[in-house]
């Protein structure tokens, strides 16, 4: 009997998670282990004697060196970070009051008004594009890092107040009116204990805000023009594919480069980040 | 310290449901009053609007000399223990005591004193550096009743603080209370749907229903003379057996009637009850006893349940088609389904009216 749910258990549960975790993995895997192969064996077909497809006989950091040296990388690296942390910084403040707002205050048509911040939330970006290219350019802001600072927050400002409306609903009333009963005003009470309190839930929302912000792509593209002033998804596209040429080595580099500041903020606050979208506060 | 003075208070809500209606109270100086009465029935809300975390919609409150209806919660001089504690999870014992003090400005060492010593009197010193998340249910309760009675308000309320502990912890914290109500000698205003809570905590007990207040009194006067059948059914443990009479007889001899039960009216009612009327008849658990030949106001009846409590036994038997409870001397040896004859005591039988439930 326990012989045969130990069987069950390999069966339903370590082989599935065996098979999504190797999904989940193998890109990430396929992309360190093409950056740091050299272009003979890139090319090769797997039918080559002393092929070896899935890993790498001679690594060589000859692509990250490219990447590095002839294009402009690190320039498009830190307006991907400045950028992303600008728009998140906005969107968390603004996020956190609109959340708390529609959280806790009842005002007429506070219902409709969270309504129609998710209804934005809705609208594709490869349709709003259009309308924004238009503002940035009468702002005459086409082209500058204020173009995406300012238009990222179109879409994180709605997705961090929803996240943090729910987030604030789970703390109960009771913390702010005894902080009021204590002596704080409304906003006092806001600041000093419900923010402190929603912390694994901001830093959520900050994290998803700058993962999104990090990975945008389409306004990027369009609002940026010259090669100093891109961002790691839209320059490595646009500099490394060249016609039907595609530079895997450098390509792939610039991704792995690229996705390590966005791993590096996960693995800190992994544990916040967990609680911020499952836990609650217990008073 | 300082008296509150509720006068004509009225609390709508936009859906339109009128939560409190015509509330007129007067909390004298140190007095200990329990508001009570089933869930929905307008106490919390009550508590709310004087803790000014409620607006009110017409009404006057007024602690003291000053007329709050306006005030901010935070200048009202009042100090509140939720039922959930609502402690601050992210600061420790001693900041959670500490924060009220801290936002009025007070100094450090003052902040400082007046934690320890509110920690002293309900002992949870050695608790002060822990986070709440830290402590047990009954810690916590005194963590929150601690942070209270460092600010020395003028008036405590208490919304359920009670009702998150377990039944032990509640017993032993409400005579905690009881003590600490007397040592501190504020004026203190207490929630609870718990009429055990009401009865041995109150100076004075408040009972609500529908909004209405039903009756203010004293414990033993809420239990002895309740206004109406709501009061005399929500007071008192098991609860006051209720059965519909009809009057009949003449005179001085009038006779309380239902199928299977027949009972003379005491002499204190002659003049209030008349022949013909149909009316309720109240009788406490206790008010019943097995009959013995000398006795007057009798029936006969069947048991259909013995509760052995140890102190005293519950027997539960039918009597003119209603269920009802006696409670018994435990030396008294019945078995379910026994046929019985049980006397009432007619110093304690109430009346009331069929259709306005008033008591007579």
């Amino acid at each position: 009997m326990l012989i045969e749910r130990k069987w069950k258990k390999w069966v339903y549960f370590y082989l599935p998670i065996a098979v999504f975790i190797l999904f989940t993995l193998f890109p990430f895997y396929w992309m360190a282990v093409t950056a740091f192969r050299p272009d003979s064996e890139l090319y090769a077909t797997w039918r080559q004697p002393n092929a070896a497809p899935l890993w790498t006989l001679h690594p060589t950091l000859e692509h990250v060196k490219g990447l590095l040296q002839t294009t402009a990388f690190p320039t498009w690296l830190w307006n991907t970070m400045l950028i992303a942390i600008v728009s998140t910084i906005i969107s968390l403040i603004c996020g956190m009051f609109a959340g708390y707002a529609l959280a806790r205050l009842r005002f007429r048509g506070s219902e409709f008004l969270g309504t129609a911040i998710f209804i934005t939330y809705l609208v594709p970006q490869t349709l709003l594009f259009i309308p924004l290219a238009d503002i940035i350019r009468d702002m005459q802001l086409g082209n500058t890092p204020w173009a995406l600072m300012l238009t990222y927050p179109t879409f994180l400002i709605p997705f961090c107040t929803w996240l943090l409306m729910g987030y604030f609903k789970t703390i109960p009333k009771e913390l702010e009116e005894c902080a009021r009963i204590d002596g704080a005003t409304r906003f006092g009470a806001m600041v000093r204990i419900i923010f402190p309190v929603a912390v694994p839930g901001i830093l959520s929302a900050g994290i998803f805000a700058f993962t999104l912000s990090w990975n945008e792509f389409i306004y990027a593209l369009v609002f940026m023009a010259s090669a100093d002033q891109k961002t790691v998804p839209v320059g490595v596209v646009s500099e490394l594919i060249r016609g039907d040429i595609f530079f895997w080595g450098q390509l792939m580099a610039g991704a792995l480069l690229g996705s390590v500041p966005v791993a590096l903020v996960y693995s800190f606050f992994v544990e916040y980040y967990v609680t911020g979208l499952t836990g609650s506060v217990k008073g | 310290m300082a008296d509150v003075s509720i006068r004509a208070l009225n609390k709508k809500y936009d859906n339109g449901f009128h939560a409190v209606k015509d509330v007129n109270l007067e909390i004298r100086d140190k007095e200990f009053l329990v508001l009570v009465g089933p869930s929905g029935c307008g106490k919390t809300t009550t508590l709310r609007m004087v803790a000014g975390l409620e607006e009110i919609t017409s009404g006057e409150i007024r602690i003291g000399e000053e007329v709050v209806n306006d005030l901010p919660p935070m200048d009202r001089n009042i100090a509140m223990v939720f039922q959930n504690y609502a402690l601050y999870p992210h600061k420790t014992v001693f900041d959670n005591m500490a924060f009220g003090l801290q936002m009025r400005g007070y100094p450090k060492d003052e902040v400082k004193k007046r934690v320890q010593e509110a920690a002293e009197i309900l002992g949870i010193e050695p608790l002060l550096e822990r986070k709440p998340r830290q402590l047990s249910g009954g810690q916590r309760q005194r963590v929150a009743v601690g942070r209270a009675i460092v600010r020395h308000p003028e008036v405590f309320l208490f919304d359920e603080p009670l009702s998150n502990l377990d039944a032990k912890l509640r017993v032993q914290m409400r005579v905690e209370l009881k003590r600490l109500h007397e040592r501190l000698e504020t004026t203190a205003i207490y929630v609870t749907h718990d009429q055990v809570e009401a009865m041995t905590l109150g100076d004075r007990v408040v009972v609500m229903k529908d909004g209405r207040v039903q009756q203010v009194g004293e414990p033993l006067e809420l239990y002895g003379r309740p206004a109406n059948r709501f009061v005399a059914g929500f007071i008192g443990s098991p609860a006051m057996n209720f059965v519909e009479v009809s009057i009949s007889g003449s005179g001085d001899a009038l006779w309380a009637e239902t199928q299977g039960l027949r009972v003379r009216v005491p002499q204190g009612f002659s003049g209030k009850v008349q022949s013909g009327q149909r009316l309720t008849l109240g009788v406490r658990p206790e008010a019943l006893r097995l009959a013995n030949g000398a006795d007057e106001h009798t029936f006969a009846t069947a048991v259909d349940v013995v509760e052995p409590l140890g102190n005293e036994i519950l027997l539960n038997f039918r009597a003119g088609g209603v269920p009802m409870v006696a409670r018994v001397d435990p030396g008294v040896r019945v078995k379910p389904h026994e046929n019985i004859h049980l006397a009432l005591d007619p110093q304690r039988l109430h009346f009331f009216d069929a259709k306005t439930e008033a008591a007579i």
